[in-house]
């Protein structure tokens, strides 16, 4: 028998940017706020001295711990999903105060315009039937316009530098802070791609150039370049995260809570509303009830998806029928395609790669988002292109000509000869929905507690195919006006599928924003239609994922998404937004 | 003493950092720093771009530490610098010197996982071939690789202690991450199965095998043409190559890349806490290496 708490005005499960800003915005408004973290707590001192790549990048210190609790995944309807057993290159998610948020790298970009708006400007473009039977791709119920003030705010709660993007879309203020510093690789890359007709810009960091003191009165330091800061904490404070700004914004108030070692495992409902959650002691296996005015789940894709399933809140959508709305449009910026870059080896020069941070980069938009024009392309939308220098570190450090063995004699001396004499350029594809890519709970496989694992159906198509070779030949073509010697891009093959690793902490979607509850679950306030004082905040929101990092824009709709909880608090109840029916456009 | 207590007073306030007390500005400039410990102000011209002390007797003294670990920057100093380096450094300036000689015996090389030698002496020969010895510098066996794989394998790694470890697992030659095996029993089927297959084919154990057929049946592991009992040997190859990257270049607090000769090898300068003073520089710089010893805190 769950052990009964005294009610709260809100809780929130999930202490990363998305939780931290709930927690912090509330608690700031004067309302009561618990905070559900499910790792364990962690301050800037468990960073300290942690420049360990083993620990870190290769046996992800940070990461979720999954002796409790996976996700399982398969590409194909009908297909046996197996368990995601260990984390991957990318490992998929956190935990601990912070969340995902703290391993970051840092790089802050703003979604365009065509993003929100991806359905109506493809059809004006180019036409209903550019757009594939099974891509359901639907337009998020906002505009660029309605979201710049909170991009402005999340920018300056987390001091992001940055330079404007000669083809970015247009904001009110300039960044909180100047570039960092400009490396050789970063000013080869601009130096090649300004020669090329393209538009350079330096990448929007929040490894920060300079000493900081943001809106709510929190300091950020400035980097130091110490390279140990993607997969990392920061020890020196400089990378902004939930740890030094929202959370310790949300501490100061004296209206918030941060309870660690909370795993929830059901957001408890009386049909209609919320009235709190049913969580559990992972270390004392103790069930509490948390009853709350307001429910905030922030707890990743996967997390939030999870909780609606188990919970029953939500219709599932089923990919044979189209009906239902939890777990559709899964979507990640998958690797695994191949493609997608290039690797520039030099032979008469050598670079300090040793050196760096998560977000020191040079970036073009030329072919971003509808930059591109997609009349004669074999793919929709576009992509980024980016160098950056995060610190290459030893083990990982081990890049080779391709056509070398990857081990033995030559494979030594080439990966100790090209140790500082290699760049690589990379982008970034957004990624469009389809109706065999979404979630559900696993038949077979269970956490600790007995409750079903989430499971994943996607798989590649021509699109990301074709699209990872675009990519790569664009970065090809940059990497030779960089003055490389040998150019290398991974090939993609026609039938090369995605495995569980293909998705990584860029994933997102299946409780998605819209203005129709036929066709989304949450509106543009992360408001649930079918449960009006739960609020589903973060990537899971997503109808498609965008041409870059999602982070910002996670941080921006959870602005909006907390103004939204506090006029629903302030107010009579009922939904923020009316619900409207789309059927005629989708 | 003053430098001592100074410290302390910043641990205080870094302790604070996870709270609420935000850093006064003057902690953050190092200059302000040194003038306050009585220090003389290393030049940043000092610290000599391919210039290196190998060779030379360790110069274990303030400044040749602040030189060392760049510690000498533009005006920015923070958490992990003062948290642990300087109370350990600093406090004494006849610390032991920072390189150990080779010649002398390495306590903590014993085997705790791999129970029989005549597997022992496989693994060496294995990760050798993976990662020679050359004229760019050791390779596994010197690096202390061996060890280091024992080690892993004896620890949570070995064990899959972090990994979701519930049924049902796949048995038609799986991945090493899907198999019912743990890694520490992968490594081992592999290993006895490179000598079953050196003494059919060759009629030798591995470790006395020619390097040449040595190398011929890693191949037919890395090509899963040989076959193992519950694991994919492909992928067993790919575990043992991933170790032995991990063994040579590893901070050498796991028992691998010994003496940091792996470091020295790739030009990698490894845990140094700030590169704020060469991050724009054209010319590329080697420094002696650092490794996580020079962070710990002792009191």
């Amino acid at each position: 028998m769950a052990e009964k708490l005294e009610k709260v005005d809100v809780v929130v499960v999930g202490s990363g940017w998305a939780g931290g800003i709930a927690s912090a915005e509330l608690s700031k408004a004067g309302y009561k706020v618990v905070c559900l973290e499910r790792g364990k707590e962690r301050s800037t001192k468990d960073f300290i001295g942690s420049k360990d790549e083993l620990r870190y990048t290769k046996r992800h210190e940070l990461a979720q711990d999954l002796t409790k609790q996976t996700m399982t995944f398969r590409n194909n309807i009908g297909d046996d999903a197996i368990p995601m057993r260990k984390h991957n290159g990318y490992p998929i998610y956190d935990e601990g105060t912070g969340g995902t948020s703290v391993h970051w790298s840092g790089w802050s970009y703003r979604w365009l315009p065509s993003d929100f708006e991806v359905r109506t400007k493809i059809v004006e473009k180019y036409g209903e039937e550019r757009i594939p039977k099974d891509m359901p791709i639907q337009d998020w119920g906002v505009t660029y316009d309605d979201m710049e003030p909170y991009y402005d705010k999340w920018e300056k709660t987390a001091g992001i530098s940055g330079e404007v993007n000669p083809l970015g879309p247009p904001r009110a203020n300039d960044y909180p802070n100047p570039p960092m510093k400009e490396s050789p690789p970063i000013k080869l890359f601009k130096e090649a791609t300004a020669s090329l007709g393209y538009h350079p810009f330096r990448m929007p960091a929040a490894t920060i150039s300079q000493q900081y003191v943001n809106p709510d009165g929190e300091t950020i330091n400035a980097c130091v370049f110490c390279a140990f800061c993607s997969m990392y904490g920061c020890d020196f404070a400089a990378k902004a995260d939930p740890i030094v700004t929202v959370l310790k914004t949300a501490q100061k108030t004296g209206n918030f809570e941060i309870r660690n070692n909370a795993h929830v495992k059901r957001i408890l409902h009386d049909g209609k509303k919320a009235t709190g959650v049913l969580y559990v002691d992972p270390l004392t296996l103790e069930e509490f009830e948390q009853p709350a005015d307001l429910v905030v789940s922030a707890a990743f894709f996967s997390g939030n998806n999870r909780l609606m399933m188990l919970s029953g809140i939500g219709e599932q959508y089923n990919p044979e029928t189209g009906k239902g709305v939890i777990g559709k449009n899964f979507t990640s910026h998958y690797t695994g395609t191949g493609g997608n870059s290039a690797t520039a080896f030099f032979e008469d020069k050598k670079f300090n790669t040793f050196a760096g941070a998560g977000a020191l980069g040079c970036v073009i938009d030329d072919f971003n988002g509808d930059h591109i024009d997609n009349t004669d392309t074999d793919f929709l939308l576009g992509f980024n292109i980016s160098i950056f220098q995060d610190g290459a570190a030893a083990i990982s450090n081990n890049r080779v000509p391709q056509g070398t063995p990857y081990w033995g004699k030559e494979f030594k001396e080439k990966s100790i000869h090209y140790a500082h004499r290699y760049l690589n350029i990379g982008g970034m594809q957004g990624t469009l929905p389809r109706t065999h890519n979404y979630l559900d709970l696993d038949p077979t496989y269970k956490d600790i507690y007995g409750d079903p694992l989430l499971r994943i159906t996607a798989k590649f198509t021509d699109q990301e195919r074709n699209m990872a070779r675009a990519i790569a030949e664009k970065c090809a073509e940059i990497a030779e006006e960089m003055g490389a010697d040998i150019v290398n891009t991974p090939p993609v093959s026609d039938d090369v599928e995605m495995t569980s690793s293909s998705v990584n902490t860029h994933a997102a979607g299946g409780v998605i924003m819209g203005t129709d509850p036929e066709i989304s679950a949450v509106n543009t306030y992360s408001q649930v239609w079918d449960m009006e004082n739960v609020f589903v905040v973060g990537g899971s929101s997503f109808p498609h994922f965008g041409n870059s990092n999602p982070t910002e824009t996670i941080g921006a709709f959870a602005y909006r998404a907390a103004e939204g909880m506090i006029n629903y608090l302030k107010g009579d109840g009922g939904l923020l937004v009316e619900p409207k029916s789309s059927k005629a456009t989708v | 003493m003053f430098i001592i207590r100074f410290i302390e007073i910043f641990l205080t306030y870094h302790d604070e950092l996870g709270k609420i007390v935000k850093l006064p500005n003057y902690l953050f400039n190092i200059k302000d720093f040194l003038k306050l410990g009585g220090w003389k102000m290393t030049d940043h011209k000092d610290v000599k771009p391919g210039g290196s002390n190998a060779g030379q007797a360790p110069d274990t003294s303030r400044r040749q530490f602040m030189k060392n670990s760049g510690l000498v920057v533009g005006g920015v100093a923070g958490g992990s610098l003062l948290g642990g380096l300087l109370t350990n450094q600093f406090k004494s300036d006849k610390s032991a010197p920072v390189k150990t000689d080779t010649k002398k015996v390495e306590l903590t090389e014993a085997r705790m996982f791999f129970s029989r030698y005549e597997d022992f002496v496989v693994l060496e020969q294995a990760t050798e071939r993976i990662l020679p010895k050359d004229d760019n510098g050791p390779g596994a066996i010197e690096l202390g690789v061996p060890y280091f794989i024992d080690k892993q394998m004896a620890g949570s790694w070995g064990i899959n202690g972090s990994d979701y470890r519930q049924g049902p697992f796949l048995t038609n030659d799986p991945p090493v991450d899907q198999t019912s095996l743990n890694r520490g029993q992968v490594i081992i089927t592999g290993i006895r199965k490179m000598n079953d297959e050196s003494r059919k084919r060759f009629d030798v154990t591995f470790d006395k095998a020619e390097e040449e057929q040595q190398i011929e049946i890693l191949q037919d592991f890395e090509s899963s043409k040989v076959k193992l009992r519950g694991v994919n040997a492909g992928s067993m190859f790919q575990l043992l190559r991933e170790l032995t990257m991990e063994g040579a270049y590893s901070d050498p607090l796991y028992g691998g890349n010994r003496n940091m000769a792996g470091w020295e090898m790739q030009e990698f300068p490894g845990a140094v806490p700030s590169y704020a003073d060469i991050i724009e520089k054209d010319e590329f710089v080697k420094r002696d290496p650092m490794s996580l010893t020079s962070y710990q805190q002792k009191s």
